[in-house]
């Protein structure tokens, strides 16, 4: 089913009689749903686009290079800068900004903007019954009734089919600049990454994979040559500084994972404590990429490293199987949170229909 | 303003609640004389007020629990309550319910400067959750204009924003987890200092819940380092659309000021008169605030001078020193104080979006003529947040249901642009029944089976947010 507008959408969930698989454009759907593929590449476009107000507001099926297209033609971005994930789970398709907020893809400048939810002023979705709901808006403050927003960016289309979201948008900025620091083990290296972040000059990037520390500042030129400066006499390591396109190129493959990428074995997403994240790789004898200063890290293994991988990070994170045979995919929640999962999921989707089985 | 009728039988238990609350709180945690309780009758919307059968103070999650399972079980409504700084009435009690105050719990309980997050009791004041981590170069940024008094708990219940969330965003931006109480006395950890949800997002639907999900006894926030420098400038004009592309400019510029704020003519004269910080007689002004280095500070202030002098401004004042700077904030600061000295007044919080704001203050103006009203026009212009203070005389019958409805139409008009009821106030019991202006039935409806999930009895602070007549059926179980 491919519906075209919100309305064909909501008929097609309230007549659908065995379960959906709820699909943008398939470039980043993890985990063991079945059912009926309902694509959501149908609902196409830009509906409002205020770059005085920096708001957006776009169609949940909208391919996100047209999304980064339009916002580009006014010089303004997504900010939290949408990872591309086909090269490393090696799919094909049209990435779809609903995709993208469905499962609150978040690249390597979360450490300064916030994640994909935190950019997210509204949506509107259709919940398992067929109705169609709205929540938020498309202003910048907005605490009117509850934020069902946050609950539906992440939620991978198990809570409904997202149709409409507006988001804050950022201006592109004057100059970027990264240090490239070498010469430091992961733990020196991971350590200068967070000596980055602790300082007061705004990090936008901070990130570590084969053995280069990259650590980034945007902003205006005058500012970001002075904490380029800064910033070198603190981070210890060889420094080199690269800019412009040669410094946004590093950012892209951090982003997009592609040191791992096309490599046999299983990739593995761990949230953590940045303090952690140099030791739990250590101990699983991964390659890892990290990312947000050491609060992510991306570690491919051999297959079967799923109990090894749960108890390096118990306690200190969550892990997230992104890449490879078997389960569980999501981490475990604890009792009292799944049942209010369980809850939540069985008030928006009462016959679980949406993306069944795909979050455990 | 409407409340629900108090249950009859839970009155007649009272003694009976009373003893079963202090059977598993310390003694000093249960109050229930008449005089006591008074402090707890109504929060910062004093227009209105009704004591609660008890309040009760406790000091650790294990006894938010019992308080709850208690209250639970005897089917007694329960109102949580930071400070009792909330506009809306957020924590405005019934006669049959009990009030869960946390200002007791204001412990630190972790600050971790490596991993950017500090762990606190959510009775903690917003200030001081700074406080605790100024001394490194650190500090938490939602900063609402109350943040002496609100506590940790209130900011996340209504998930708060205040002057500098231009760039730092509010309390849902920075809030990595929480250690929550169910209605059911239940403990559950939402998040954590990671900050990255593992499944559902629940930790973002609890901020902003209004403390009708659960009680919140602990939070993990992030923490950042302080910038090196902050610096103000002052730029008057002689329209408001003048003063509204101004600002349009400067975020389409892509520089990212910390604080934008506006006020229109009627606030600058009342200000004037009341804190005489010597801002100039105009029709708007705005205040900016850059961050950086002397040097970023100047090279941000360089850029708006140029965007600002390309709409003609009446003035662009400047700081030369940290005195200056404070005189520039200074009538700002004062602005809510300045028109309490003129007469009550009543503050709204709507958001409209940044390109309807010529259109919603003429409207307003036209408006404050036909009901008889003054007003004055105080807001966060960067995002649209704006607080139009209506002036009103309590002691004049009618005046407070004049005001009322004059602040009703200037909501309505902000939902009409686009926009929205409250940017960072809440909904509370003041704007209760103006939700059906924003939200369709089904779009009430989805939010209110969250709290069927969390609260399937409807027993925490259940007049809030919805109005009334919508929650009837569920409130009475």
């Amino acid at each position: 089913m491919r519906p075209t507008t919100e309305a064909e959408l909501a008929e097609a969930v309230a007549g659908a009689t065995g379960p959906l698989l709820v699909r943008g454009g398939g470039t980043r759907t993890l985990g063991h749903a079945v059912g009926e593929v309902l694509e959501t590449g149908g609902l196409s476009g830009v509906e409002v686009y205020e770059p005085g107000a920096l708001t957006l507001v776009v169609r949940a099926g909208t391919p996100v290079a047209e999304v980064d297209r339009a916002l580009a033609c006014e010089r303004q971005r997504l900010a939290f800068e949408v990872p591309d994930l086909r090269g490393l789970l090696g799919r094909e398709g049209v990435s779809t900004i609903g995709g993208v907020v469905a499962t609150n893809a978040s690249g390597p400048r979360r450490v300064q903007v916030g994640a994909c939810r935190d950019a997210c002023l509204g949506v509107r979705f259709v919940d398992g019954t067929g109705t169609v709901v709205k929540n938020g808006g498309r202003v910048m403050k907005n605490v009117t009734g509850y934020d069902l927003v946050k609950l539906m960016a992440g939620s991978r289309g198990t809570l409904g089919v997202l149709s409409e979201v507006s988001f804050k948008v950022q201006a592109l900025p004057e100059a970027e600049a990264t240090l490239v620091v070498e010469g430091l083990g992961d733990e020196a290296g991971l350590a200068a990454l967070r000596v980055a972040l602790g300082s007061p000059f705004d990090v936008s990037g901070a990130a570590r994979h084969s053995g280069r520390s990259l650590i980034r500042v945007e902003g205006m030129a005058g500012s970001v040559a002075y904490r380029v400066g800064q910033l070198r006499a603190r981070v210890g390591g060889e420094v080199t500084v690269v800019e412009a396109e040669t410094s946004a190129a590093l950012w892209r493959e951090v982003r997009d994972v592609v040191p791992l990428m096309g490599k046999p074995g299983e990739v593995w997403r761990i949230a953590t404590l940045p303090t952690a994240a140099a030791g739990i790789v250590a101990q699983l004898e991964a390659e890892a990429l990290w990312d947000w200063g050491g609060g992510l890290i991306w570690a491919l293994l051999d297959p079967g490293h799923g109990a090894e991988v749960a108890a390096a990070v118990a306690g200190r994170g969550h892990a997230t199987l992104v890449k490879g045979e078997g389960g569980p995919v999501f981490p475990p929640e604890a009792p009292e949170v799944a049942a209010l999962v369980a809850g939540v999921k069985a008030k928006f989707d009462p016959r679980g229909i949406l993306n069944r089985g795909m979050m455990g | 303003m409407d409340m629900p009728a108090p249950d009859p039988s839970v009155i007649a238990r009272k003694a009976r609640i009373i003893s079963r609350l202090r059977a598993v709180l310390p003694a000093d945690a249960v109050i229930d004389a008449p005089e006591e309780l008074r402090a707890y009758e109504c929060d910062a919307l004093t227009a209105y007020r009704c004591p609660p059968l008890a309040a009760v103070l406790p000091r650790t999650t294990e006894e938010v629990s019992a308080v709850l399972r208690v209250c639970w079980e005897e089917g007694v409504p329960v109102v949580p309550r930071g400070s009792g700084t909330s506009l809306a009435g957020g924590a405005m009690p019934t006669a049959d319910s009990v009030i869960l105050g946390v200002a007791r719990m204001n412990a630190v309980l972790e600050t971790d400067y490596e991993n950017r997050f500090i762990r606190v009791q959510s009775g903690r004041t917003n200030l001081s959750v700074s406080g605790a981590v100024e001394a490194e170069r650190f500090f938490y940024a939602p900063d609402p204009s109350s943040q002496l008094a609100c506590a940790i708990a209130g900011n996340i219940a209504m998930n708060s924003g205040g002057a500098h969330c231009l760039k730092y965003g509010v309390t849902t931006n920075n809030l990595l987890g929480v250690t929550l109480v169910k209605m059911d006395g239940t403990v559950v950890t939402l998040g954590g200092p990671w900050g990255e949800p593992a499944g559902l997002d629940l930790l973002g639907v609890v901020c902003g819940s209004e403390g009708q999900l659960g009680v919140v006894t602990e939070a993990w926030l992030r923490i950042l380092p302080k910038p090196e420098g902050a610096r103000p400038v002052l730029v008057g004009f002689n329209s408001n659309e003048v003063a509204g592309a101004c600002v349009s400019d400067i975020i389409k510029a892509g520089i990212l000021p910390v604080a934008i704020e506006f006020m229109d003519r009627p606030c600058i004269r009342a200000t004037e008169a009341f804190a005489k910080a010597g801002y100039p007689d105009c029709e708007a002004l705005l205040i900016i605030e850059v961050e950086g280095s002397e040097a970023e500070i100047s090279e941000q202030l360089g850029r708006i001078k140029q965007i600002a002098r390309a709409h003609d401004p009446v003035e662009f004042r400047e700081a030369a020193d940290e005195d200056q700077a404070k005189r520039i904030w200074l009538g700002r600061k004062s602005a809510f104080g300045a028109m309490g000295q003129i007469n009550d007044y009543m503050c709204l919080d709507g958001t409209i979006p940044v390109s309807s704001l010529p259109f919603v203050l003429k409207r307003i103006g036209e408006m404050s003529r036909d009901f008889g009203l003054d007003v004055g026009n105080v807001f966060h212009a960067g995002d649209g947040n704006m607080h139009p203070l209506i002036l009103f005389n309590a002691n004049k019958p009618g005046d407070l249901e004049k005001c009322e409805a004059f602040g009703a139409e200037i909501l309505k008009l902000c939902v009409e642009v686009g926009g929205c009821l409250t940017g960072e106030h809440g909904v509370g019991i003041e704007k209760r029944d103006l939700m059906a202006v924003q939200f369709a039935p089904a779009d009430m409806e989805a939010q209110m089976r969250v709290k069927d999930v969390f609260d399937p009895k409807w027993l925490l602070n259940p007049a809030k947010v919805f109005p009334l007549a919508t929650t009837a059926t569920r409130r009475a179980g």
